[in-house]
């Protein structure tokens, strides 16, 4: 088995403490709240921080609530499973819990929190390895090295965005509670994603503490498709969130979509969600909405080499994903996924 | 053969089997499911170091300098090895000795072993590693086994055994047998084609791990997860030049192996070498990692067959052309060249056949035996070539393989006897169960049904080293408390021969499964048996038994009858109890029988053997590939190909399996339904490789992708029992034949379902939209 470095663990029970301890150690503290992300990277040296400060013990990350203004409000410490599971998160927040339901694979579900993935590293096949092996690689701009093997050339890191709740939580419009030593604020979740692979977020040494989901609009129809090799357990090779809100009139007032494991951060398919609006379901003039989408789409989203698998077919499969997606949310099924 | 290696296909006792053909759960499940067994990995000894490996950074160079110093002088570091101190060479194979437990001159794959820390513990040993410095010059590195058939400079290995080497080249085997030209001439209908087999690995769960101790007597004991301690025993003796008798391997309950724990292994030579010097006990357990670089999978294969057929189906000739890449050593390739032509003359007749397979090297990691050993990829490219034969005729291909069946008793075209033979009933169970005749044609456009054929070996009468002793031993002992107890070398994998054992022995004796105990591959205890390879186990280690409980039963009948004063006809064992059969009132239980037999014939025991009869063709490599009894499969495979993704879901696989008798139906079905998941993930999922930078692709459970439940269709195993003259009860092999059909029977209903041939493994979604594209001639979309 590969061995973890060794490191201090804090486990303080109020967000103050945590923070405080983030930044009394600087850049030698992490967090860590399942671990399924964190603890892997570890094992391959990516992270060798001296004092892990979990999240484990403090109650109030924990719990999805039905917040006064309507909306959901979902602690960061809720496991994904709770998460996919949850009644309130399957009516208020669809597209949320189809994604959850799709990362990774059950045990790891039953670990792994929604701040966690939201928080999540960016991954790529010449990255996510041992130590031993990046060592053979010549490392990568990314960690230890100067080079990047996907982009020949490249100096800008495109490790892939690989969250699975990232699209769906765009969709929603959602928002993140950071908490810091200074205080609290809170963010749209399109804002928190930067273009770099290094570190693909615009916030560091503070603590997410909660992900809210406004009321969602009355004729909200939402799905999540995910593409990947395997029926389980596999990261992202394309996901997609689609979100249609259809009028009282039938026809579509607002849309969006958004697609994650392409580039180093989740992207808004903007025109390709336009291409929708004012159309009526059931209508040619739909169909050739969603296929118009899906033409978008396949324009916009250019799948790199960054994670394993053929990039070819995951370009090939993006406007199928973002079809069958749309079809799924408006039909209320989904999600969109090979098994 | 001798008498006393066979021993029929009946049951022991007149009233028939009373524990054979039942379902018996596994001796060791329970122990497994709870927690309670022994891994090597679980075995803790006091003052045990742990061993960390350095391994090479390139795929080939030279070695120029190894520094050990800082590395020795870390704190907890108790010694350092690197090539010079295990400088023999060694390999599986007597003929082919190209192994170093550490390299001395050259690295040959990025991964390959270079020095060795003992320490006490992981992390002290990882941290030494770090402060390890080698200066290496780099080679070019063979990554494409054209390449390295081309270009002989640098050569990988110079010379093997004081012989030199042709270029990379590590084997080839050119044989022919009937006129293939004239065959090919003869036919109505020829087919031509390429077809391409990548590497796979095995992927048992529990990765490689071996424990020494050193006494102070200059006793060496090795634990390892083997699966042929006799192999590791002989090795240990070669590399560290110590007579066997100071050797004792036993191997702990194993974590699944499937060929992949055939070779001897660099961290088996190190942990003992390490005992020796440090006179503390030693271990070593390789990270997932690790065991993908050890590797010995599965041969990637470029294959060429020519096929004639008349137009009545029959076949006339065919001729095969094999480029077999082998990684970096020779591990088993001289023999899985040879199988990658001698296996496959069966179970279909043909006339004329022809085969020119070459094995070379690459600095990839090394290839070597994995389930269905070196003749799942040729079977791949013939059963499709069948099946493009019965296209071009216009033949049902499951008729195609009728007609051309070779039937029972007879010889293959290259000398090889063939003895039972049920595979038109596998076939008719098949097409039965799969509904083949009503639904073929009417299925819906993306779905599709395929057949396919094999036939696989129940052992070989090829010991790796030539001798002349029995290739099964075992010993039975008997005792007052009525237990029995099995000694034998066979190593029991996961698949169950320990529960096999059990069960024969059970039966011969009467006595209830449960009083049989098994004590199995350990060298100081157990007669040697070759080990658990080429499905050989059930079959020779069950004629031994048989062979040693026929001995003692016959003193037990014999104690008895004269206790009671009956003729020795009368005595009857079943179960635990011994009866008079016309007296059923007068019982004593088996221990009561024992204790009389023991007053009459002094303390009891048995020892049995087995070994093959004189098999094979009379010419150069004829016993390579000749077995006692083959076993033969069918496969029907139902596929659903999304046409959109290119996603193949296979959604039914009806996996009928002719193992001669089924002793454990169970057993069998799980071995059929496993070999046939095994084959399905290669087909679709699973891909071993190295990237352009001579770097295993993904050397993880999670890049490497085998099939998680939700990804493992229907598996259907229809038992088919062909009463095998020479096995034990009539029992054939059921672990890896079943594997061959499941790959080209999928590409064969991929080609119903949408009219595409898929020839070239893995069958990728990708592959899959590309050959449909091709097929209606659209041009592939630009990347705008
Ligand atoms: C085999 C395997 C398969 C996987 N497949 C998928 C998949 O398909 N899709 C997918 O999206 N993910 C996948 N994952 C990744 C991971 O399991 C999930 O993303 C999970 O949600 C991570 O949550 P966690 O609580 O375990 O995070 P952790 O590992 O604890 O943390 C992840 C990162 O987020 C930071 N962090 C965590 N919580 C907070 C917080 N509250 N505030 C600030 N920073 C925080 C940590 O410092 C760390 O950098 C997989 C992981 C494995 C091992
Ligand atoms: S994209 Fe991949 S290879 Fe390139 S710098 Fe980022 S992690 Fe490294």
């Amino acid at each position: 088995m590969l061995r973890l470095p060794k490191f201090q663990v804090a486990a303080p029970d109020s967000v103050a403490e945590a923070v405080a301890l983030l930044e009394q150690h600087g850049e030698d503290a992490l967090v860590i709240a399942g671990g399924t992300d964190l603890v892997p990277n570890m094992k391959h040296e990516l992270f060798t921080p001296e004092l892990v400060v979990s999240l484990a013990n403090i109650r109030k990350l924990r719990g999805i609530k039905q917040a006064e203004e309507g909306g959901l409000t979902i602690g960061a410490m809720s496991t994904l499973s709770d998460v996919a599971a949850s009644e309130q998160v399957r009516d208020g927040a669809p597209a949320l819990a189809q994604a959850a339901s799709l990362v990774a694979g059950p045990q790891l579900r039953q670990m792994g929190t929604l701040g966690g993935n939201v928080m999540l590293d960016t991954r790529c096949q010449w990255y996510n390895q041992t130590y031993f092996w990046r060592d053979a690689l010549g490392f990568c701009l990314k960690k230890d090295g100067t080079l990047c093997h996907v982009v020949a050339g490249g100096n800008k890191c495109v490790a892939a965005a690989s969250n699975d709740t990232a699209p769906a939580l765009m969709t929603l419009a959602a928002t993140l509670v950071f908490e810091g030593t200074g205080g609290q604020r809170e963010i749209p979740i399109h804002e928190l994603f930067l273009a770099d692979g290094i570190y693909n977020k615009k916030v560091r040494g503070e603590i997410l503490t909660a992900v809210r989901i406004p009321a969602l609009a009355p004729g909200h129809r939402g799905a999540y498709g995910k593409l990947r090799e395997r029926g389980s357990i596999d990261f992202p090779l394309f996901g997609v969130a689609a979100r249609l809100d259809v009028a009282a009139d039938e026809t579509v007032a607002y849309a969006s979509l958004a697609a994650v494991a392409l580039q180093a951060r989740p992207v808004l398919l903007k025109r390709s969600a336009e291409s929708l609006l004012g159309l009526r379901p059931g209508t040619r003039d739909f169909e050739r909405g969603v296929d118009e989408a899906a033409e978008l789409a396949y324009r916009q989203c250019r799948p790199l080499d960054n994670v394993p698998g053929d990039s070819d077919w995951r370009h090939e499969m993006v406007p199928v994903y973002v079809r069958r997606t749309l079809l799924a949310a408006l039909e209320g099924s989904g999600p969109v996924h090979h098994v | 053969m001798a008498a006393r290696d066979n021993h029929g296909t009946d049951a022991p006792w007149k009233e028939g089997f009373q524990v054979v053909g039942r379902a018996h759960p596994k001796i060791d499940g329970l122990a497994k499911a709870t927690g309670q067994a022994i891994y090597t990995d679980d075995i803790q000894l006091p003052g045990m170091l742990h061993v960390k490996m350095l391994r090479s950074p390139h795929p080939h160079a030279r070695i120029i300098e190894i520094d050990v110093h800082q590395a020795l002088e870390l704190e907890g570091v108790h010694a350092v090895l690197t090539g010079a101190d295990l400088p023999k060479k060694y390999g599986v194979i007597p003929w082919t000795p190209d192994e170093n437990a550490l390299a001395t001159e050259k690295v040959r794959f990025t991964g390959d072993e270079v020095c060795a820390i003992a320490a006490i513990d992981e992390d002290t040993a990882n941290a030494a590693l770090k402060l390890l410095e080698v200066k290496y010059e780099q080679l070019h590195a063979f990554l494409d086994p054209f390449d390295a058939l081309e270009r002989s400079e640098p050569q990988i290995h110079d010379e093997i055994r004081g012989k030199e080497v042709r270029g990379n080249v590590s084997k080839n085997v050119k044989l022919e047998f009937g006129d293939v030209e004239a065959g090919l001439e003869a036919a109505d209908a020829v087919v031509d084609d390429n077809y391409f087999f990548h590497g796979t690995t095995h992927t048992a769960i529990e990765p490689h791990c071996a424990v020494a101790q050193y006494s102070p007597h200059g006793v060496l004991t090795v634990w390892s997860s083997t699966q042929i301690t006799h192999y590791v025993q002989r090795a240990l003796a070669h590399v560290l030049e110590i007579p066997e008798a100071k050797i004792r391997v036993i191997q702990p309950c194993l974590g699944g192996a499937f060929g992949g724990k055939s070779d001897p292994f660099a961290l088996e030579f190190v942990v003992a070498k390490l005992a020796m010097i440090t006179g503390r006990p030693v271990k070593c357990l390789w990270t997932r990692e690790e065991v993908f670089y050890a590797h010995r999978g599965r041969h990637p294969m470029h294959l060429h067959y020519r096929t004639g057929a008349r137009k009545d189906g029959r076949l006339t000739a065919v001729d095969a052309k094999i480029l077999i890449d082998g990684g970096s050593y020779s591990s088993f390739g001289l023999i899985t060249t040879y199988y990658s032509g001698q296996l496959l003359t069966g179970p279909y007749d043909f006339p004329a056949y022809r085969f020119d397979s070459t094995r070379v090297f690459t600095n990839k990691p090394p290839c070597g035996p994995k389930r269905g050993h070196g003749s799942v990829q040729p079977r791949f490219a013939f059963e499709v070539q069948l099946d493009q034969i019965a296209e071009k005729l216009g033949i049902d291909p499951i008729e195609l393989r009728r007609k051309n069946f070779q039937g029972e008793h007879t010889e293959t075209v290259n000398g090889q006897r063939i003895t039972s033979n049920g595979f038109l009933r596998c076939l008719d169970e098949v097409e039965r169960a799969s509904s083949w005749k009503e639904r073929r044609v009417k299925l819906p456009r993306g779905r599709g049904l395929g057949v396919a054929g094999s036939m696989y070996i129940s052992g070989t009468n090829y010991a790796v080293y030539p001798n002349a002793m029995p290739q099964a031993g075992v010993q039975l002992q008997l005792d007052r408390s009525g237990l029995v107890t099995v000694f034998t070398g066979g190593n029991d994998i996961g698949q169950g021969s320990n529960s096999v054992a059990r069960i024969i022995v059970a039966e011969e004796l009467g006595l209830d499964p449960e009083d049989v105990r098994v004590v199995a591959a350990d060298t100081d205890l157990c007669p040697v048996d070759l080990g658990a390879y080429s499905s050989r186990v059930t079959f020779m280690v069950g004629n031994a038994l048989i062979d040693a409980c026929r001995k003692v039963r016959k003193q037990i009948v014999q104690a008895v009858a004269e206790d009671w004063g009956v003729p020795t006809a009368r005595v009857w064992m079943g179960l635990g109890e011994v009866f008079d059969l016309e007296d059923r009132e007068r019982t004593l239980s088996t221990r009561e029988a024992f204790h009389l037999t023991e007053e009459r014939f002094d303390t009891l025991g048995a020892t049995g053997s087995y070994n093959t009869p004189e098999l094979g063709g009379d010419y150069r490599g004829g016993t390579i590939g000749a077995s006692p009894a083959y076993s033969f499969t069918a496969h029907v495979v139902e596929v659903d190909v999304d046409e959109e993704t290119g996603r193949i879901t296979v959604e039914n696989c009806w996996i009928a399996h002719d193992c001669g008798r089924a002793l454990n139906p169970m057993l069998v079905a799980g071995q059929m339904e496993g070999s046939a998941y095994m084959g399905i993930a290669e087909a679709l999922l699973e891909s071993h490789d190295v990237n352009r930078f001579g770097l295993h692709a993904g050397p993880s459970l999670l890049d490497y992708r085998i099939p998680t439940s939700v990804d493992t269709p229907e598996l259907h195993a229809l038992i088919v029992e062909s009463l095998d003259p020479e096995g034990p009860y009539g029992a054939k092999e059921a672990g890896e034949g079943p594997l061959h059909p499941s790959v080209p029977a999928i590409s064969n209903a991929v080609f119903d379902a949408c009219g595409i041939r898929l020839k070239q493994l893995p069958f990728t979604p990708g592959a899959v939209l590309t050959a449909l594209r091709a097929k209606t001639g659209e041009p592939a979309p630009v990347r705008a």
